[in-house]
C-alpha cells in the first residue's frame, strides 16, 4: 500500500550482482514504502542486503529492476551527475567509522555539502553554526577530528548530514563503533532530529537496542521484510 | 574558491610529502631558469641583433677571412643603406685568463649601426678621431677599474705585431652602457684599421661585413644579391640575419639549447615520475574520502578538478619559487664584476618566466592526469567495502 504521504515508495525491486561466472541475487522482489518523518531502524542478519538497501535509498546504487520513487518522483533512471546532485539535494548519510576528512575542522566538515550549494559563505558560515548548534558542538567547531572523541565525530557527521536540510537521513550502523553510552547520545539525536525536525531516518543496525529508538523496525531476512512497530 | 580550500585540505593531508614534491619541481624550475637565462645571456653576448641587420660571413666559415675590398662593394648593392665591419681580436688584460670579448671596427659606421650602444657624444667622436682608441663596455670598466684616458695593454692570443709583439696599446677613449638591459656591455671595441696596419699577416682581409638594409623585409633579397655577387670567388659569401648569426655563434660554444633541453627534459621527466607516482598513491590513500565526497554529491568531474588542480597548484608552487630564485641568481650573477663581463645580460626574461609557467601547466596537467581519472573512477560501493 501507497499513499501520498510515502516520502519513499520501493516497487518490485529485484537486485543482483555478478561475481565472476555467478549470479548472487539480494532481492527478487522487494516492495517498501517510508512516510515522511518516519524513523525505521533496518535489521537483518550478515548479507541480508541492509547496505545494500541502505546503497538503493540513498542512489548510490541501481536496482537490476523495479522503481524507486523518492517523493512522488523516480530516481532509477537518473544520470549518474542528476544522481549527484539528487544526493545533495536531498540526503544526509551517517557512517559507521564518520567518515570525516583529518584535515578539515569539524565546521569545514559540517560545510562539505554546502559547497555543492549556492549559497554565499556568510550564509554556509550561518547553517554550519547552527548545525553544530544542534549537535551540542559548537564550541568544537576548529577542532580536528583527530581532537574529538568517537561520539564527538559522529556528532559532526550528524550535523554535516543535516546541514544541507535533507529530508532523508540514511545511516549505517551510527551507533557501532561507540560505547553504550555515547551511542545512547547519538540515538537519542536522531530521535530528536526526527521528532523536532522531521526527518526521515533510515537506520540500519545489527543492535536491538538501538532499534528500540526508531518508530519501526523492519527485519530484512532472505530478501524481503518483516515489520514490527517499536 | 570553496575548490582551492579542497585542494588545499587534500595537499596538507601530508605535508611533508608535499613539501618535498614542491621541493622537486622548485629544483627543476631553479635549473631551467637558470640555464635559460644563461643561454639568453649568451645570445646578448655574442652582439646586439636587429631585425634589418644581416652578416656577411665567409660561406666556409666565420672564422675565414673576407677581403676588406668586399665592404666597398657591398655598399653599391641594391638595397643596402649602410656597411661596417669587424674582426675577431681574441684580446686580454694582462694574462690570458683575463679574456676580453675584444672587435676589432671601424670606428665610425659601427658606432653609428650599433645605436645600441649608448655612450657621450665627446667619448664617441674621441674613439672615432683616435685610431689607437679603446670603446669599453661598463661591465668590463668596472670590472678592472678603468677610466676614460687609461692607457691599456691589450693583448692578442691571435694578432702579433709586425715586431713580434702580441701587446697593442691602446687608450680608453668611450664607456658605453646598454640601451636596455638586455645589452650586454661586456665587450671592448678597438680601430679596425690599427689592427690592420699593424699586424703581421692577414692585412686587408675582415672578419665579417655588416650591412643595414633599407627595410627589413628586403633582407633576403639583399642578402642573395650579396651572396650572389661573390658566388664563384675565392671567398664566398653567406650572409645571415644578425639574429641568425649569433645563434650559430652560441653554437661554436656548444649546443647551449640542446644541453638546456636536455638537463631540463630529464628533470623533467624524473619530476613528472616522482610527483605522478606521490600522487596516484596520494589518490589511493583517499579512496574513501573520495568515496564519502561523492556520497555526499560531488560529481566524478569535479573530483578530478580537484585532483588536477592539487597537482597544478603544486607546480606553479614549486615552479614560481624556482622561477624566482633563478631571477635572484640570475641577477646576482650579472652584477658580479668578475662575471659581469659574459653574464651581463644573464636574466630571466619575460619570455623565459612565460615558457616556464607553460612547462608548470603542462607539468601539473600531466601528472594530475592518471591520478583524477582514478579518482573519478571511485566506486562508493566498493571503496566503503575496504573502509
Amino acid at each position: 500500500m501507497t499513499s501520498d504521504s510515502d516520502l519513499i515508495v520501493l516497487r518490485n525491486i529485484a537486485k543482483s550482482y555478478r561475481r565472476g561466472e555467478e549470479t548472487i541475487s539480494i532481492f527478487t522482489d522487494l516492495n517498501l514504502s517510508i512516510p515522511a518523518g518516519d524513523f525505521v531502524a533496518v535489521m537483518g542478519p550478515s548479507g541480508s542486503g541492509k547496505t545494500t538497501l541502505l546503497n538503493l535509498l540513498g542512489g548510490l546504487d541501481r536496482p537490476t529492476s523495479g522503481s524507486i520513487m523518492f517523493d512522488g518522483a523516480p530516481i532509477e533512471k537518473l544520470s549518474e551527475s542528476q544522481l549527484s546532485a539528487w544526493r545533495a539535494a536531498n540526503v544526509g548519510f551517517i557512517f559507521q567509522f564518520y567518515n570525516l576528512m583529518p584535515t578539515m575542522s569539524a565546521a569545514r566538515n559540517v560545510e562539505l555539502p554546502l559547497l555543492l550549494t549556492r549559497l554565499s559563505a556568510a550564509e554556509r558560515r550561518r547553517r554550519v553554526k547552527t548545525a553544530l548548534e544542534i549537535v551540542g558542538l559548537d564550541n568544537r567547531a576548529r577542532h580536528r577530528p583527530k581532537e574529538l572523541s568517537g561520539g564527538q565525530q559522529q556528532r559532526v557527521a550528524i550535523a554535516r548530514a543535516i546541514v544541507a536540510d535533507p529530508k532523508l537521513i540514511l545511516a549505517d550502523e551510527p551507533t557501532g563503533d561507540l560505547d553504550r553510552t555515547t551511542a545512547v547520545e547519538i540515538l537519542e539525536m536522531l530521535q530528536l532530529l526526527n521528532r523536532e525536525l522531521g526527518k526521515t531516518i533510515v537506520m540500519v543496525t545489527h543492535d536491538p537496542a538501538a532499534a528500540k529508538y526508531a518508530r519501526r523496525e523492519l527485519h530484512l531476512d532472505k530478501g524481503a521484510f518483516e515489520e514490527r512497530l517499536t | 574558491m570553496s575548490d582551492l580550500r579542497l585542494i588545499l585540505s587534500g595537499l596538507g593531508r601530508k605535508p611533508l610529502r608535499t613539501g618535498l614534491l614542491v621541493f622537486a619541481i622548485f629544483i627543476a624550475f631553479l635549473i631551467y631558469g637558470v640555464l635559460a637565462a644563461f643561454q639568453s645571456s649568451l645570445e646578448n653576448a655574442a652582439g646586439p641583433s636587429s631585425s634589418n641587420r644581416l652578416v656577411v660571413a665567409n660561406r666556409i666559415n666565420f672564422t675565414q677571412p673576407l677581403p676588406l675590398a668586399y665592404v666597398s662593394r657591398i655598399q653599391n648593392i641594391e638595397g643596402v643603406a649602410d656597411v661596417s665591419y669587424s674582426n675577431w681580436v681574441g684580446g686580454y688584460y694582462q694574462e690570458p685568463r683575463n679574456f676580453l670579448l675584444t672587435f676589432a671596427v671601424e670606428p665610425e659606421s659601427y658606432t653609428r649601426i650599433y645605436s645600441e650602444y649608448v655612450m657621450p657624444e665627446d667619448q664617441k667622436q674621441d674613439f672615432i678621431a683616435n685610431r689607437d682608441g679603446l670603446m669599453v663596455g661598463r661591465a668590463v670598466a668596472e670590472q678592472y677599474g678603468w677610466q676614460v684616458g687609461q692607457q691599456i695593454p691589450l693583448s692578442s692570443n691571435i694578432w702579433r705585431r709586425r715586431d713580434g709583439s702580441s701587446v697593442w696599446p691602446v687608450v680608453i677613449r668611450a664607456i658605453y652602457d646598454g640601451k636596455d638591459a638586455n645589452t650586454s656591455t661586456g665587450s671592448v671595441f678597438m680601430h679596425f684599421e690599427y689592427l690592420d696596419e699593424g699586424r703581421a699577416f692577414a692585412n686587408d682581409t675582415v672578419g665579417i661585413i655588416q650591412i643595414v638594409t633599407n627595410d627589413a623585409q628586403q633582407n633576403d633579397a639583399v642578402g642573395a644579391r650579396v651572396d650572389q655577387q661573390f658566388a664563384n670567388s675565392r671567398a664566398e659569401t653567406e650572409t645571415l640575419s644578425e639574429q641568425a648569426f649569433n645563434a650559430a655563434f652560441i653554437d661554436q660554444q656548444g649546443n647551449i639549447g640542446l644541453i638546456i633541453l636536455g638537463v631540463t627534459g630529464a628533470a623533467f621527466v624524473t619530476i613528472l615520475l616522482i610527483v605522478g607516482n606521490a600522487m596516484a598513491g596520494a589518490i589511493r590513500e583517499r579512496t574513501g574520502e573520495i568515496a564519502v565526497m561523492k556520497t555526499l554529491g560531488f560529481t566524478a568531474g569535479r573530483i578530478g578538478r580537484i585532483v588536477i588542480g592539487e597537482t597544478l597548484l603544486l607546480a606553479l608552487l614549486g615552479g614560481l619559487m624556482g622561477l624566482a630564485l633563478a631571477n635572484v641568481l640570475s641577477n646576482t650573477l650579472s652584477t658580479v664584476p668578475a662575471l659581469n663581463q659574459f653574464f651581463g645580460g644573464m636574466r630571466v626574461t619575460p619570455e623565459i618566466a612565460l615558457s616556464a609557467v607553460g612547462f608548470m601547466t603542462a607539468l601539473g596537467f600531466i601528472t594530475g592526469a592518471v591520478p583524477a581519472f582514478n579518482a573519478m573512477r571511485v566506486n562508493v560501493i566498493t571503496a566503503f567495502r575496504r573502509i
